[in-house]
C-alpha cells in the first residue's frame, strides 16, 4: 500500500493539514501537496478507468505528463472537469471525483470491453462501424457518442473569474529548474527585462530530488540561495505557477497562470493568460521520463521511477511497500536508492543492460539491493493493484523465470527532452543515438521578424543529461541569450561534479523479441488503451506516415498528448516498418503544452464586457418604453415597441398600421453614414456605385447600389450631394464600418492619386425617420424647415432647424408612405425624439422597430441587403438593370458582372410571391420542379428570401428568387414544408402596395 | 502572432491591430479585359514557400494600407513599405537578394 513516510517531504508543511474529497471520502494531505501526493498518502492508488477497456488506472507520473489522474474538481458554478491530480495543488475543502467509470471506480461495467480487446484492435470503429449503413446511425453512433469522451461538460456558467496579462520582455526564460536558474544568472545586470517562469509551485525542478550537489551544497541551498540572488536582480521577474504554453511566430508566448487555483475564496482571479512579447525565448523546460514497454505496465502500481522518487523525497509519501526498479538507464537507480534509504524494501533492480550501472550500480549493490542485469519484465501480476512481477531474459520472447513480490514497479526508459515550446514555432530536432531521444537541432531553430533564431534552450531540454552537463550548457545558452536579446551578460560560472554513469540502451519492448500474447498487454497510451500489438497492426495495415498511425491507433491523442507514449509509440512503428526512427519522425508538437482552460481564453471577454454594445442617443427611451430588442452588428435596435399585455406580433402589425394610417417614428441613428468629399469625390463614388453619381445635383439625393470585384450586391443606400465636392453616402446599418474600409482600400491601394477623402460620420448624427400621412403635419407643428412640397420635394433634402434644432431633413422613404429623415447632430437625438412624441401625440403618433420597417418596405417590393442578396446576388438578378449605369465605362463590379455566368439567362430572378391560401411561407423554402437529381433530391427552381404577413394586405407576402420568375407571372410553385406538406404560391409583381408610388410622393 | 512595422506610424504593430489583404501587386483588370486577364486578377494568387509579397492594414492603428515582403517558411520579414506602388522598392528588393540569392516572385525577381 502507498502511505505518508514518518519523515522527509521537501515541499510539504507537515505543520498545515488539509482535509478534502475524493469520491465523497474524507481524506488529509498537507500543505504543499498536490492531489496526487495527497491520494497516495491516503492509499488511493486507483484514480480512474481507462478510455476504452475501462481498464483500473493508477497514477503514474508526478507531473504534467500524468496520463491517469483526471478528476473532476468542485461542483456547481465552480466544477471543472479533467484536472490533472498531479499538478493540482491540494487545498482545505477540496472535492474531487473520479471520471469515466459506471457505476463506480472501484467496479466498472465497461470494463468487460477488456475481455472483448481482441475484438477492438485498431482502427475498431472504422472497421466494425461501417457496415449495415442503418446501424450507424441508430445504433452505433449513439452507442459511442454515450460512451465518448472524459470527464463531464459542466452544466453551469463558470463562476470563476480569469483575465488576461499582457507582458513584454527582452528576454523570457521558461522553465524553473536548474538550467533556467543558471541561465538567468547571465542576465543579472544586463540591461534586459527578463521573466524567468516555472509552471509548478517550487523552484529547482529535479535537482533536488535527485540529491545533487552544486558549487559544493545541497541543491536546494543552491536553488534557495540563486533565486534571493535572482530576485534581488531589478531587471529580473520571478514567477512560479506560470507555464509556458505555446510559442507563436515572431516572439510571441502564451502563459498560463494558475492564481487562484489552490487557494479559492481569496477572490483572486481562477487563471490568468500571460500574451507575452519577447525579444528572446530560452526554454529549459526539463525532461521527461519514458515507460518501459512489458506486459502490464499499465497495472495501478506501475509507475515512473522519477514519480515514485518525487513522491518520497518532494511529499514524504510512498508509493509502496515493496518497489522493483525495471531500467534501462542509472538514473533510475536512485528511485531504488531513495525507498531504501527511506526503510522500505527494494526486491530488486531489473536492469536491461547486461552491464548494469555505473557508479549508482555499486551504491546499489552495497546498500543491499539485489541487481538483476541482461533481465527484463515477462509480466506484471494484479488487477487493481501489482502484486508482484515475473522476470525473463532480455533476450528471448518472455519465458518467466522467477516471481518477484511487489506492489510497485518503478520503470524507466530512458529521458525525453521536453522540445515542444522549441518545436511550436517550426523548431526542428535531431535524432540522437547516444540517449535515444529527439533533441532541438540548434541549426534549425524558429526563426523571428529578423530572420534571427529566437528560440533557444538549455539543460536537459537540449539533451544535456547529467548535472555536469546541464551547467555548463545551460551558462553557455543563458550568456548566448542575453547576447541574442542585445544585452551584456554576466559571467556564469556554476560547477557540479561529473558522475560515472553507464550508457542507456534504448529497450522499445521488453523482453525484445516478445511474443504476441505478451504484446497486447504493453500499453503505450495508457488513457486511450492503445497497444504496442495495435502501433504494429496499423504498420501492417498500411499506416506508414506517423500522423496516420496516431489517428489510427488514436496513440497519442489523449487530454496527455503523448508525452509519455509518444517516443516509444514511433520507435515501435518505425520498428515494424524496418526503417531508422528519424526517418519516421514525430508528430507535430501544437500548443498549448498541456490543456488551459477555456476560462482564461475568454479572459474577461464574457457577459457585458465580451464585446462593446452600440447604443443610438435614444436607446435609454426606447428602453423605457416597451423595446424588443435585436442585435444588428453592434447596435441594439428595436425590433418592435410592446404596449402591456401585447405580444411581439401583434405590437409589428399595430407598427405598421399605424405608420401607414397616421404617423411612425424609426430611430435611424444607425444608417451608416460616410461623408466624402474632394475635388475627385464625385469621380470616385461613380467607381463605387453602379450609377451615376456624379450627376447629381446638390439638394438632391439618389439610391445607388455597391458591388465587389466580382459584380455581387454588397450595399446599397442613399446618396445625397451636399455641395459640390461632398457627398453623404448612406450604407446599411451593418454595412457601415466595412463599406467605409472598402472605400479607404480603393483610396489608398488603387487611386491614391485621386483627391477624395472619406470620414465615417455614423455616430455625429441621430437620424429619425418621420413616417406617415401626418408626416408633414407634425413637421410643420414643430416649425422651422420648410418641408412642404414645393420646397422640399421628394427626393431632395434640406437643412435648417426644426424646433429650434438644427436638422438635415432627407425626403427620402423606405416604406412608400409621405416620409423625411431627419438628421441631427447626436447630442439633441433624444431631444429632437421627446418634441416629435410631443408633437406628434394629436397626429396619433408611434414609435416602430425594425420589423415594422421590413414589412413596409417588403410591401413596396425594396430589397434589403442581407434577405435578398447573399453574396451570391448581382442587381440584375433583383430587376435593379434601372441603378446600373450603361453609360458609365467602369466601376467596381461591371466587369465582374459581364463574366458568361452572371449573364446566363437561367438566373434566378426577384419576383414576387403569393400564398394561395394566404398564408405566410417558411422563411428561405424552396421552389421544386419536376424530377430529381443526382443524389436523388428534387430539383429545385428557387427560394424565399423575405417572407412576412403583411398587416396592410392582411395576407402573407413574400418576394424570391425565381428561375425565369419575371417571365412566368401568375404561375404556382410548390415549397414544400419541413413538415412534409406543401405550400403554394403564385408568382407575381413584387410591389405588393401602391405600385405607381402615389403615397410617398404626395 | 508576427510583428509588422507600420511604416506610416513607424511603430512595430502587433498582429491584433493589423488586418491581412492578401497577394500585394495586383494589377486591376476592367472592362475590356479578357477572360483570362479578368480571372487571374480576381481569383490566381501566388503560393510560395518562401518569399511573398502581401498587403496589410494597420487597421486598429492609423488605418493605412501597407506592404510587406516577407519569407512564408521562415516568417522573417524583409520589410515593410508604401502600398501607393506598383513595385518593391529596389533597395528591399536588393535586401531580398542579399538574403534569398535568386529569388523571383510573379514579374520581379
Amino acid at each position: 500500500m502507498s502511505t505518508r513516510l514518518a519523515n522527509g517531504g521537501r515541499l510539504v508543511n507537515r505543520d498545515r493539514a488539509v482535509s478534502f474529497s475524493f469520491n465523497g471520502k474524507q481524506m488529509r494531505g498537507f500543505e504543499g501537496d498536490t492531489l496526487a501526493s495527497a491520494l497516495l498518502a491516503g492509499d488511493q492508488m486507483l484514480v480512474g478507468r481507462s478510455f476504452k477497456y475501462h481498464r483500473p488506472r493508477g497514477i503514474v507520473a508526478s507531473g504534467a505528463e500524468e496520463p491517469n489522474g483526471l478528476v473532476n474538481l468542485g461542483s456547481g458554478d465552480m466544477f471543472e472537469p479533467n484536472a490533472r491530480v498531479t499538478t493540482t495543488e491540494v487545498f482545505d475543502g477540496l472535492q474531487a471525483g473520479s471520471q469515466n467509470h459506471w457505476p463506480s471506480l472501484e467496479f466498472d461495467v465497461g470494463a468487460v470491453n477488456a475481455k472483448l480487446s481482441r475484438f477492438l484492435p485498431a482502427g475498431f470503429y472504422y472497421k466494425m462501424f461501417i457496415h449495415p449503413r442503418p446501424l450507424w446511425k441508430h445504433v452505433y453512433e449513439p452507442f459511442i457518442r454515450q460512451s465518448a469522451g472524459l470527464g463531464k461538460a459542466p452544466k453551469d456558467r463558470d463562476g470563476e473569474r480569469y483575465e488576461h496579462f499582457y507582458a513584454h520582455v527582452d528576454l523570457l526564460i521558461i522553465g524553473g529548474g536548474i538550467a533556467g536558474l543558471v541561465a538567468a544568472k547571465a542576465a543579472i545586470g544586463s540591461g534586459l527585462r527578463v521573466l524567468v517562469v516555472e509552471q509548478t509551485a517550487a523552484w529547482g525542478g529535479r535537482a533536488p530530488v535527485d540529491g545533487a550537489e552544486i558549487d559544493g551544497m545541497p541543491a536546494d541551498q543552491w536553488v534557495a540561495q540563486t533565486v534571493a540572488e535572482l530576485d534581488a536582480a531589478e531587471n529580473i521577474e520571478m514567477r512560479t505557477r506560470l507555464m509556458g504554453a505555446g510559442v507563436y511566430d515572431h516572439g510571441y508566448v502564451l502563459g498560463y497562470e494558475r492564481i487562484g487555483d489552490h487557494q479559492p475564496g481569496a477572490s483572486l482571479p481562477k487563471h490568468r493568460l500571460w500574451r507575452i512579447r519577447a525579444g528572446h525565448v530560452l526554454t529549459a523546460t526539463g525532461a521527461i521520463e519514458r515507460p518501459l514497454s512489458f506486459a502490464g505496465n499499465d497495472v495501478p502500481g506501475v509507475m515512473l521511477a522519477s514519480a515514485v522518487r518525487d513522491y518520497a523525497v518532494n511529499f514524504g509519501v510512498s508509493a509502496g511497500d515493496r518497489t522493483v526498479v525495471v531500467t534501462n538507464n542509472d538514473d533510475a537507480y536512485r528511485t531504488a536508492l531513495v525507498m531504501k534509504e527511506a526503510g522500505l524494501d527494494v526486491p530488486a533492480i531489473i536492469d536491461a543492460r547486461d552491464g548494469g550501472a555505473g557508479a549508482l550500480g555499486a551504491e546499489a549493490e552495497a546498500a543491499g539491493i539485489r541487481v538483476l542485469k541482461g533481465k527484463g519484465i515477462a509480466k506484471v501480476k494484479g488487477g487493481k493493484r501489482v502484486t508482484g512481477v515475473a522476470t525473463c531474459a532480455m533476450a528471448g520472447e518472455g519465458t518467466p523465470q522467477e516471481e518477484i513480490a511487489c506492489d510497485v514497479v518503478a520503470m524507466s526508459g530512458g529521458w525525453s527532452p521536453v522540445v515542444h515550446l522549441w518545436s511550436h514555432c517550426g523548431g526542428k530536432l535531431l535524432w540522437d543515438e547516444h540517449h535515444a531521444f529527439f533533441r532541438p537541432d540548434p541549426e534549425r531553430a524558429p526563426t523571428g521578424a529578423a530572420g534571427e533564431a529566437f528560440v533557444s534552450v538549455a539543460g536537459s531540454a537540449n539533451g544535456a543529461m547529467a548535472l555536469a552537463n546541464v551547467v555548463v550548457d545551460a551558462a553557455a545558452q543563458g550568456v548566448a541569450a542575453v547576447k541574442a536579446a542585445g544585452g551584456k551578460a554576466a559571467k556564469v560560472a556554476v560547477k557540479a561534479e561529473a558522475e560515472d554513469m553507464a550508457a542507456m540502451a534504448p529497450v522499445w519492448m521488453m523482453p525484445q523479441g516478445a511474443k504476441y500474447e505478451l504484446r497486447t498487454k504493453m500499453w503505450l497510451d495508457y488513457q486511450n488503451d492503445v497497444k504496442v500489438s495495435d502501433v504494429q497492426l496499423a504498420a501492417q495495415e498500411g499506416f506508414e506516415s506517423v500522423e496516420h498511425t496516431k489517428r489510427y491507433t488514436t496513440l497519442g491523442m489523449a487530454t496527455d498528448q503523448g508525452k509519455l507514449s509518444n517516443i516509444n509509440g514511433l520507435a515501435i512503428l518505425s520498428d515494424a516498418l524496418n526503417q531508422p526512427i528519424p526517418q519516421t519522425g514525430t508528430t507535430t508538437f501544437r500548443p498549448p503544452y498541456t490543456p488551459i482552460s477555456m476560462g482564461a481564453i475568454a479572459g474577461e471577454a464574457r457577459d457585458t464586457i465580451f464585446q462593446p454594445l452600440r447604443k443610438t442617443p435614444m436607446h435609454e427611451w426606447h428602453d423605457a418604453h416597451g423595446a424588443h430588442w435585436e442585435p444588428v452588428g453592434h447596435w441594439r435596435r428595436a425590433y418592435c415597441f410592446q404596449q402591456p399585455g401585447e405580444s411581439v406580433e401583434d405590437a409589428v402589425q399595430r407598427e405598421v398600421k399605424n405608420t401607414r394610417e397616421k404617423l411612425g417614428l424609426l430611430d435611424a441613428s444607425t444608417l451608416g453614414k460616410l461623408i466624402v468629399k474632394g475635388p475627385d469625390a464625385g469621380k470616385f463614388l461613380d467607381m463605387l456605385y453602379t450609377n451615376m453619381m456624379s450627376t447629381l445635383k446638390v439638394g438632391r439625393c439618389r439610391y445607388g447600389l455597391m458591388c465587389s470585384e466580382n459584380g455581387f450586391l454588397m450595399d446599397d443606400g442613399v446618396v445625397a450631394r451636399l455641395s459640390e465636392d461632398t457627398f453623404l453616402c448612406h450604407t446599411t446599418s451593418g454595412g457601415a464600418d466595412h463599406i467605409h474600409a472598402h472605400m479607404e482600400e480603393w483610396l489608398q491601394t488603387e487611386w491614391w492619386d485621386w483627391k477624395v477623402w472619406v470620414v465615417n460620420a455614423t455616430e455625429q448624427y441621430a437620424q429619425v425617420a418621420v413616417v406617415g400621412p401626418k408626416a408633414r403635419k407634425v413637421l410643420q407643428k414643430l416649425g422651422g424647415l420648410d418641408v412642404s412640397r414645393d420646397a422640399l420635394p421628394f427626393m431632395g433634402w434640406a437643412e435648417g432647424e426644426i424646433a429650434g434644432i438644427p436638422a438635415r431633413a432627407f425626403r427620402i422613404s423606405f416604406s412608400g408612405e409621405l416620409s423625411y429623415e431627419i438628421a441631427v447632430p447626436a447630442n439633441y437625438g433624444q431631444a429632437f425624439w421627446d418634441k416629435l412624441i410631443e408633437a406628434g401625440e394629436e397626429f396619433g403618433v408611434m414609435p416602430y422597430g425594425t420589423e415594422a420597417l421590413h414589412i413596409m418596405r417588403a410591401e413596396k417590393g425594396f430589397i434589403m441587403i442581407g434577405d435578398e442578396t447573399d453574396g451570391t446576388v448581382i442587381p440584375q438578378d433583383l430587376e435593379l438593370n434601372w441603378a446600373i449605369s450603361k453609360k458609365k465605362e467602369d466601376f467596381i463590379g461591371k466587369r465582374g458582372q459581364e463574366r458568361v455566368h452572371m449573364t446566363d439567362p437561367d438566373r434566378w430572378k426577384l419576383v414576387g410571391l403569393k400564398t394561395v391560401d394566404g398564408s405566410v411561407l417558411p422563411d428561405g423554402a424552396y421552389a421544386v420542379s419536376e424530377g430529381s437529381n443526382a443524389n436523388g433530391q428534387r430539383n429545385v427552381i428557387g427560394r424565399v428570401t423575405s417572407t412576412y404577413h403583411s398587416p396592410t394586405l392582411d395576407r402573407g407576402i413574400a418576394m424570391g428568387l425565381v428561375k425565369h420568375g419575371p417571365d412566368r407571372m401568375g404561375e404556382r410553385l410548390e415549397f414544400p414544408k419541413v413538415d412534409g406538406t406543401s405550400v403554394h404560391a403564385e408568382i407575381c409583381d413584387p410591389v405588393f402596395f401602391d405600385r405607381e408610388g402615389e403615397k410617398q410622393d404626395v | 502572432m508576427l510583428t509588422l512595422n507600420c511604416p506610416y506610424c513607424g511603430i512595430a504593430a502587433d498582429e491584433t491591430e493589423l488586418s491581412p489583404g492578401g497577394q500585394a501587386h495586383l494589377k486591376r483588370f476592367g472592362p475590356g479585359s479578357s477572360e483570362d486577364e479578368f480571372e487571374g486578377y480576381l481569383f490566381m494568387r501566388e503560393n510560395p514557400r518562401g518569399v511573398h509579397f502581401e498587403r496589410w492594414r494597420h487597421s486598429n492603428g492609423c488605418g493605412k494600407w501597407f506592404h510587406a515582403a516577407r519569407c512564408t517558411s521562415t516568417l522573417e520579414v524583409f520589410g515593410t513599405y508604401s502600398a501607393q506602388t506598383v513595385e518593391p522598392p529596389a533597395e528591399l528588393r536588393k535586401t531580398i537578394s542579399e538574403k534569398r540569392p535568386g529569388w523571383s516572385w510573379g514579374e520581379f525577381s
